[in-house]
């Protein structure tokens, strides 16, 4: 101690103040995996998974889905590029699919594009968000490069790649040579439509450069009743997408014909992709997709064997809790 | 002490008494010119000039000197900022993120600016602000020492007081009594006409017995404040350097040159001593100081953890370079093959970024998008997670109630947070032994006296081990309660006689003597058998010594200042037997004696002709005395070995049993010393000294020889009266806190700067030696070689002593021998060599104690290194003197004690507590949790943060390898910041494996840490797999649940936004489920944080949603996510795929392999310890590292001891099951 230091009464007051906190003994479950607990952890696992699995391969089965991809077979063998990309082409066609299974309504119909990187980072950074939503952000193109601006300055609304790429095939679908209302309202997310694309923001210089992209736009419809855009926007996270195109608020009954007449105008042949027609009805899971009862019964299955094995384990290879023995200095004596 | 008394005291002529060291050769021998004692003076390294009273000129060129000022803080205002910083970025993570954040700033950055800065700012911020408190805190402990007050001559023969700081070289300086030091000092006069003082070097040497330095005669005069008025004289000398022990230079007054050497310096943090006052004039300042020099930089210790941790940093790097190259080739070769044909991508319009036509060059830059993306493989939080929970672990340090010392009121300290879990990792402990093992405080304890043993206490060791015998019998097995005989409640009697009495009695009401034995106090001892040589060995005690008693005037007590603690518990037993030493005089000794206790008491005079003074090498200490009737007599006391070599025939009348005796008291740990007398013929006496007075005269280097030649010739022929017994008493604690550690596997050695005797003896006293035990003793003989052959020889004979030793190890066949091995100073320099270090080494670990003595700080710190280095395991250094401070510093963790003595060795080192008894604590249960919450935190680190990043890397495949994240960037700023970091933080403050009792009670679980059982390749690698397999699990079953069907009823597909929104949410739950199964401890902290981050995630996208800001997130969870059953169900998926191998592990492991602590666990959880007490209580005595030191091992030779008897006294004895 510094000698010239006095030493005051502060000694007492040094002496720290028991609690449990700091004396690090606050009340604690100490939860312990004994064979019992692991036994029925798993046990529950595989209880609650199979029947999940089982639900969801249900709702799955009871999907009718109807595909069919016309990319190929809507062109002409040779210059599929050439033809798609002439504008003066005539690009209607006719397919005809057989339902195998009454579809209940609501029946949906998405477009597939394969092969597209709607998540290429160059092509999902090329949007103006407030451009969509206000009015007056017209001229928020910044971010839109390459698509920002027309040849003359003006902003391009909407601008960007995406916009810009917005599909344009068109479908019409008849059940047993009778034409059939597809529903395009309702296609878009609530939230999109009221909050994020503006219904005061009209396209203007859309599709009015030198490449045209896709689809046009109605310049009299504000971009929040767009709802085909606002779908479109919505940029897809895998190369292969399917995006909502339209809802069939009819039954169709099992083997009725159904004729689709399409319009091929958008061009995949450049990169090679495909372009696919679906008509589904969903169940809770959404979509077919086994996928998703296969692994919940799986899992579950795995569980449920493991509980099994661990069981088995405890039988032949029993460790008492709390055993001394298995402790290391009880065990380097038995080595 | 009233200042009469002090003259009075002072006229003493110290030179006349003491023969060796004080004593001072004629004068003419001193005027020595520069070329004889000081040759080197003036050559180059002693180039110092010092002008004597006369500052001014020091305070220009060309002689100006550092001032007094000393400092040792790494910053200062200015240095801090860029030294700061400078420090920071020297570690290779934040250099890498300080790189990205720059790189963010341009358009490459996948991410916002913002979200790569800020954390930077904010880990970086945090760790400054900690480096600058700490550095202001040693600025404040200098300023203390800087404003220091000393008395200073200011001209005209004025003293005025001056801070230290304003001293400057050849300032005369007075120091007061119990002062320290300012500077390193050349004395000119004291107090004392003969000009000695004293001084303590406790600070410097760890040495607590006072040395005693002496100034040149011609200085002598200069003893008044008057008599600086005119005083000049130039000191020339060596330059500044760390040598303790030497000194080179000379002293030019009245143009005379006298050579000065050690004797003449104080050294700057030295205390005067048993001295009133002292002049001196200051040679050296500051940080030129010979104390300043010793000390070297305090390093920046960093963690074997951490350190391990920088590897597996390096290897992520690795890891990120590895995949941000895969990703970029992959970019390229996409670029310049299909991004022409992206159309919808305007591959015509590319910036240099992305352009197909220059592939190579946008690979490039995509290389560093990618860096800057797949950057949470590192994780940037760990550092200062890392940090924040040190700091929190180190107050729950300090807050600790039970490493509180009442007496000091100090706390448990740890200075520097950042070796926390290196407390759980410590193989060996070096101890420095005064004032940390013991209060260098003696006690008075037992005696033999003509062949009686008296003094019925019992020493610290024995009533521990009585204690230890008497709970640890029944863990035996064979039945000892056969051999033990409770005789009474406060008792335990061994069958062969001897009581160890557990009594609480002992009554310490007297400093420095716990003697208890009615047979000699009171004045009983007149009724003794032999009370003549009980008489006799009293006045031994009580004449025999060099110390000065003072009077406390206001109570009539005397106190007595001793050189040595032994010599001054000894004047006390004296006092306390009737025999009061109470005035010396130049030539006289005078006493009290007070026979019985009715009697009235008798001034006794004895003369004293001749001292001849104690040291190391002749080891004992005599006075030759002329009684009242005129018999001249010889006292001598000193080392058995000594004194029996030097009996008369007729001397060893007691020989035998007082052998027994010592051997008794040493066993137990006391210090010991035979006592003997001569009765002398007047002729022979004169004979003798008439040689005496020749050798004194002698001159040069011989006068030493001579000296003890002739006092050999008279220290023969000596009759034994007895022996006696103090205790060097112990530290609170300190034998059963080292018999723990050693349970705990730890490896102690002591190192000390005190004599090998006494070293050995406090060996005993803290078992960490014991009877029974092979000793190899190291050291150089002393012979009378010319110099360098006797380098040679030292070396060779010390090489073959290393070798026997080792020879001596590897042949022993009985597994429980245990050796000790002591080495002393001189060895040990030769020892440390790089030829002999591995050798020397190698047999030290071979030993199951090791002891230094007589070691220079400097040695102690290359001891300390040798350690280190040579066994590459953790080394911990505990001391609490300025001697200790190098070894403080060069041990991977220094421990300082914040007692008594000065607060340099708490100021260097990293852990201050305040008694050595706390060091079980800190490591075993601070340092063991500590250990194993800050390894699994890191490994839980890595498991996260690979788990999420990976991700990250395997969307950029189905990306085009175009950089862009699946995530929103709030998602991943988040991520380490706040949905992940509380967690894991709570895992590193408050995880307990065992509560800190079952640590103590079983120390084997310890060596989980020096096993390194919670950071090795194999589990750090299992973490990481772990890490790879979950984000493989979160990735592919996200992908293959969202692949292109509808999600719900209402027909809507997934966007980026959804994919990336459940798959970060399956991450939260993945990483928070995996903690929750690592944690086996759950307060309401850790509950509420480990839940309350998956429920922050949920709040949070809900919040998110709420904002335009947040793109495609908008109204994600309530319109989105929430409505969606997949949703949950994907979630639910791989939570449980992710989290079921973990499991799967735990589970196997505990029921096939189970880790102490796991069965400890089921142990506590079933209350089989409440059931089955015994065999709690059996398992408990078992937990322990086999020892071969402490009480245990001490006790368990006993034992074997005992049961040999038994075995030879055959079958009338019922046990015969000895193993």
């Amino acid at each position: 101690m510094d000698p010239f230091e006095v030493e005051g009464d502060s000694r007492k007051s040094n002496k720290p103040k028991y609690s449990k906190f700091t004396q690090q003994e606050l009340p604690a479950c100490k939860p312990l995996l004994t064979p019992g607990i692991v036994v029925s952890a798993f046990s529950l696992i595989g209880i609650l998974f199979v029947p999940i699995g089982l639900a969801s391969l249900s709702a799955s089965q009871e999907i009718v889905e109807l595909i069919d991809r016309y990319d190929t077979s809507c062109v002409p063998m040779t210059d599929k590029v050439g033809f798609i990309q002439n504008s003066k082409t005539d690009k209607t066609c006719t397919r005809t699919l057989t339902v195998p299974k009454q579809m209940k309504s609501p029946i949906y119909v998405y477009y597939q594009i394969g092969d597209f990187y709607q998540n290429h980072r160059r092509y999902v950074k090329s949007r103006s968000d407030k451009q969509l939503r206000y009015k007056e952000a017209a001229g928020l193109t910044k971010n839109c490069e390459p698509e920002g601006n027309s040849a003359d300055g003006a902003p391009i609304i909407p601008c960007g790649l995406i916009a810009w790429s917005l599909f344009n095939d068109t479908y019409t679908i008849s059940v047993n040579k009778k034409a059939i209302e597809v529903n395009k309202k309702g296609i878009a997310w609530q939230s999109d439509k009221n909050n994020k694309f503006g219904s005061d923001v009209y396209p203007s210089n859309f599709q009015k450069g030198n490449i045209i992209g896709g689809a046009k736009l109605n310049e009299s419809i504000p971009l929040s009743e767009q709802e085909d855009l606002i779908v479109w926007m919505r940029t897809a996270a895998l190369p292969t997408f399917r995006k909502l195109y339209g809802r069939i608020e009819a039954d169709i009954m099992a083997n009725d014909q159904l004729t689709v007449v399409i319009q091929n105008n958008y061009n995949t042949y450049s990169f090679g992709g495909s372009k696919v027609l679906v008509l589904s009805t969903t169940s809770w899971i959404g979509g077919k997709n086994n996928f998703i009862g296969v692994a919940y019964l799986t899992i579950g299955g795995l569980c449920l064997f493991l509980a099994v094995g661990f069981i088995v384990l405890y039988m032949f290879k029993p460790r008492a809790l709390g055993d001394p023995s298995y402790l290391s200095w009880n065990r380097d004596i038995l080595d | 002490m009233g200042r009469a008394g002090g003259r009075r005291r002072d006229r003493l002529r110290w030179s006349k008494l003491y023969t060796f060291s004080c004593f001072r050769a004629p004068a003419t021998d001193e005027a020595v010119g520069p070329s004889s004692a000081g040759g080197a003076v003036g050559g180059p390294g002693f180039s110092r000039v010092v002008h004597c009273n006369n500052p001014a000129i020091h305070r220009r060129k060309p002689l100006k000197y550092p001032t007094n000022y000393i400092s040792t803080t790494k910053y200062n205002i200015i240095t801090f900022l860029p030294k700061a910083i400078f420090e920071q970025f020297r570690r290779v993570a934040n250099l890498y993120f300080l790189l990205t954040a720059i790189l963010s700033l341009t358009p490459v950055c996948p991410f916002s600016a913002v979200s790569m800065i800020a954390p930077l700012a904010f880990v970086v911020g945090l760790s400054m602000i900690k480096e600058g408190v700490e550095d202001w805190r040693r600025f404040i402990q200098d300023m203390k020492v800087n404003n220091r007050k000393v008395a200073v001559h200011k001209g005209d023969g004025q003293f005025e007081y001056k801070h230290w700081e304003d001293l400057c070289v050849g300032d005369v300086v007075k120091v007061e009594k119990d002062q320290f030091f300012p500077a390193d000092l050349l004395l000119l006069s004291s107090s004392y006409e003969d000009g000695i003082c004293y001084v303590e070097t406790m600070n410097l040497d760890g040495e607590t017995n006072l040395k005693v330095k002496r100034s040149l005669e011609v200085t002598l005069p200069l003893e008044e404040d008057e008599s600086f008025k005119d005083f000049r004289a130039v000191i020339r000398c060596e330059d500044p350097n760390p040598s303790l022990y030497t000194f080179v230079g000379n002293f030019e007054y009245e143009r005379q040159v006298y050579a000065i050497d050690p004797f003449q310096i104080l050294l700057r943090d030295s205390k005067l001593r048993n001295t009133a006052f002292i002049y001196g004039v200051v040679i050296f300042t500051g940080h030129d100081s010979k104390v300043m020099q010793n000390s070297t930089e305090s390093p920046s210790k960093r963690s074997r953890i951490e350190r391990k941790m920088d590897l597996i940093i390096y290897i992520l790097f690795t890891v990120l370079v590895l995949i941000s190259l895969i990703s970029s080739i992959g970019f390229a070769v996409r670029i310049k093959l299909d991004l022409p044909h992206w159309w919808y991508l305007q591959p015509q319009n590319s910036n240099k970024l992305d352009d197909p036509s220059r592939p190579a060059l946008s690979g490039i830059f995509h290389l560093i998008t990618a860096l800057i993306l797949y950057g949470y493989l590192i994780p940037i939080s760990l550092y200062v997670s890392i940090e924040l929970v040190k700091v929190l672990q180190a107050h729950f340090i300090n807050q600790d109630i039970h490493m509180f010392d009442e007496e000091t009121g100090n706390t448990a300290q740890a200075r520097t947070s950042n070796l926390n879990e290196e407390l759980g990792q410590v193989h060996t402990i070096l101890s420095d032994k005064t004032g940390t093992l013991t209060c260098n405080q003696m006690d008075f304890l037992k005696c033999s006296i003509a062949g009686i043993s008296y003094g019925v206490g019992s020493s610290e060791v024995e009533l521990a081990a009585a204690k230890q015998m008497a709970s640890g019998a029944d863990d035996q097995d064979i039945p000892l309660r056969d051999v033990w005989e409770e005789s009474n409640a406060d008792g335990i009697q061994l069958v062969e006689g001897v009581t160890f009495s557990v009594g609480n009695n002992r009554k310490a009401s007297i400093k420095g003597f716990s003697f208890q034995d009615d047979r000699l106090m009171q004045g009983n001892w007149t009724k003794e058998p032999n009370s003549s040589t009980i008489l006799l060995f009293f006045r031994i005690l009580g004449l025999c010594h060099t110390a000065i008693p003072e009077i406390n005037e206001a109570t009539g007590s005397i106190t007595y200042e001793a050189e040595s603690p032994d010599e001054g518990a000894f004047l006390v037993a004296a006092r306390e037997f009737g025999f009061e030493f109470f005035k010396r005089t130049q030539s006289s000794v005078f006493v009290r004696e007070k026979h019985t206790s009715s009697k009235g008491t008798t001034e006794r005079e004895f003369k004293i002709l001749n001292l001849l003074e104690f040291n190391s090498k002749r080891k004992r200490m005599s006075v030759i005395l002329k009684d009242e009737d005129g018999q001249i007599l010889l006292f001598c006391k000193g080392a058995d070995s000594i004194i029996f070599d030097r009996l008369a025939k007729n001397g060893r009348m007691y020989e035998a049993d007082t052998s027994k005796h010592l051997n008794d008291y040493g066993e137990t740990g006391l210090r010991t010393l035979a006592l003997s007398y001569r009765l002398l013929e007047e002729s022979e006496y004169s004979s003798w000294s008439s040689e005496f007075l020749k050798a004194k005269t002698t001159i040069g280097p011989d006068r030493e020889l001579q000296l003890e030649r002739v006092s050999d010739l008279i220290e023969r022929e000596l009759i034994l009266v007895g022996a006696t017994a103090v205790e060097d008493k112990l530290q609170k604690g300190v034998p059963q806190c080292i018999d723990r550690l050693a349970q705990a596997g730890l490896k102690i050695w002591v190192l000390t700067g005190d004599k090998m005797e006494t070293a050995i003896n406090i060996g005993y006293a803290c078992s960490l030696l014991r009877q029974g035990m092979k000793r190899i003793c190291l050291s150089i003989p002393t012979g009378d070689q010319v110099a360098q052959d006797a380098k040679k020889a030292a070396k060779e004979s010390l090489m073959l002593q290393i070798a026997n030793g080792s020879q001596m190890v590897k042949l022993e066949k009985d597994p429980d021998a245990a050796f000790a091995l002591v080495i002393d100073g001189k060895a040990l320099a030769f020892a440390l060599e790089d030829d002999m270090k591995h050798m020397f080494l190698n047999l030290a670990t071979e030993c199951a104690s090791v002891i230094c003595c007589r070691v220079s700080p400097k040695q102690k710190a290359l001891v300390t290194r040798l350690v280190k280095e040579g066994i590459g395991q953790t080394t911990l250094a505990i001391g609490d003197g300025a001697n200790d401070v190098g070894m403080i510093q060069e041990a991977d963790i220094g421990v300082g004690i914040s007692g008594v003595e000065g607060m340099q060795a708490v100021m260097a080192s990293d852990f201050s507590i305040s008694q050595f008894r706390f060091l079980e604590r800190l490591l075993v249960v601070h340092g063991h949790w500590c250990y194993k919450r800050i390894a699994q935190m890191i490994c839980y680190f890595f498991y996260k943060n690979i788990a999420f990043g990976l991700t990250i890397f395997y969307f950029e495949a189905f990306a085009g390898f175009s950089g862009q994240s699946v995530y929103d960037d709030w998602f991943m700023l988040l991520f380490n910041v706040v949905l992940t970091s509380l967690p894991v933080i709570s895992l590193g403050v408050f995880e307990q494996d065992v509560s800190s009792e079952i640590c103590l009670q079983f120390p084997a679980l310890y060596q989980q840490g020096p096993k390194n059982l919670f950071f090795d390749w194999y589990r750090i690698l299992g973490w990481m797999g772990n890490g790879l397999y979950s984000s493989l699990a979160i990735f592919f079953l996200n992908l293959c649940i969202f692949y292109d069907q509808a999600i719900r009823a209402g027909g809507q597909t997934a966007d980026m936004a959804a994919v990336g929104t459940t798959m970060f949410t399956c991450i939260i739950w993945a990483v928070n489920m995996q903690i929750a199964l690592t944690m086996n401890h759950f307060t309401w902290i850790q509950h509420l944080f480990v839940w309350g981050s998956i429920t922050t995630w949920y709040l949070f996208i809900l919040a998110y949603g709420m904002t335009l800001r947040s793109r495609d997130n908008y109204q994600i969870l309530l319109e989105v996510l929430g409505p969606t059953p997949l949703y949950w169900v994907a979630t639910l998926l791989v939570t449980a795929a992710c989290s079921i191998p973990y499991l799967i592990h735990i589970s196997y492991q505990r029921s096939c392999n189970p880790l102490d602590h796991h069965v400890i666990q089921e142990i506590k959880y079933l209350r089989k310890d409440v059931e089955d007490q015994t065999m709690w209580k059996r398992e408990r005595s078992k937990a322990r590292q086999k020892t071969k030191i402490g009480f245990t091992a001490r006790v368990d030779a006993k034992i074997k001891q005992i049961r040999g008897k038994l075995h030879k006294k055959g079958p009338s004895l019922t046990i015969h099951t000895v193993s």
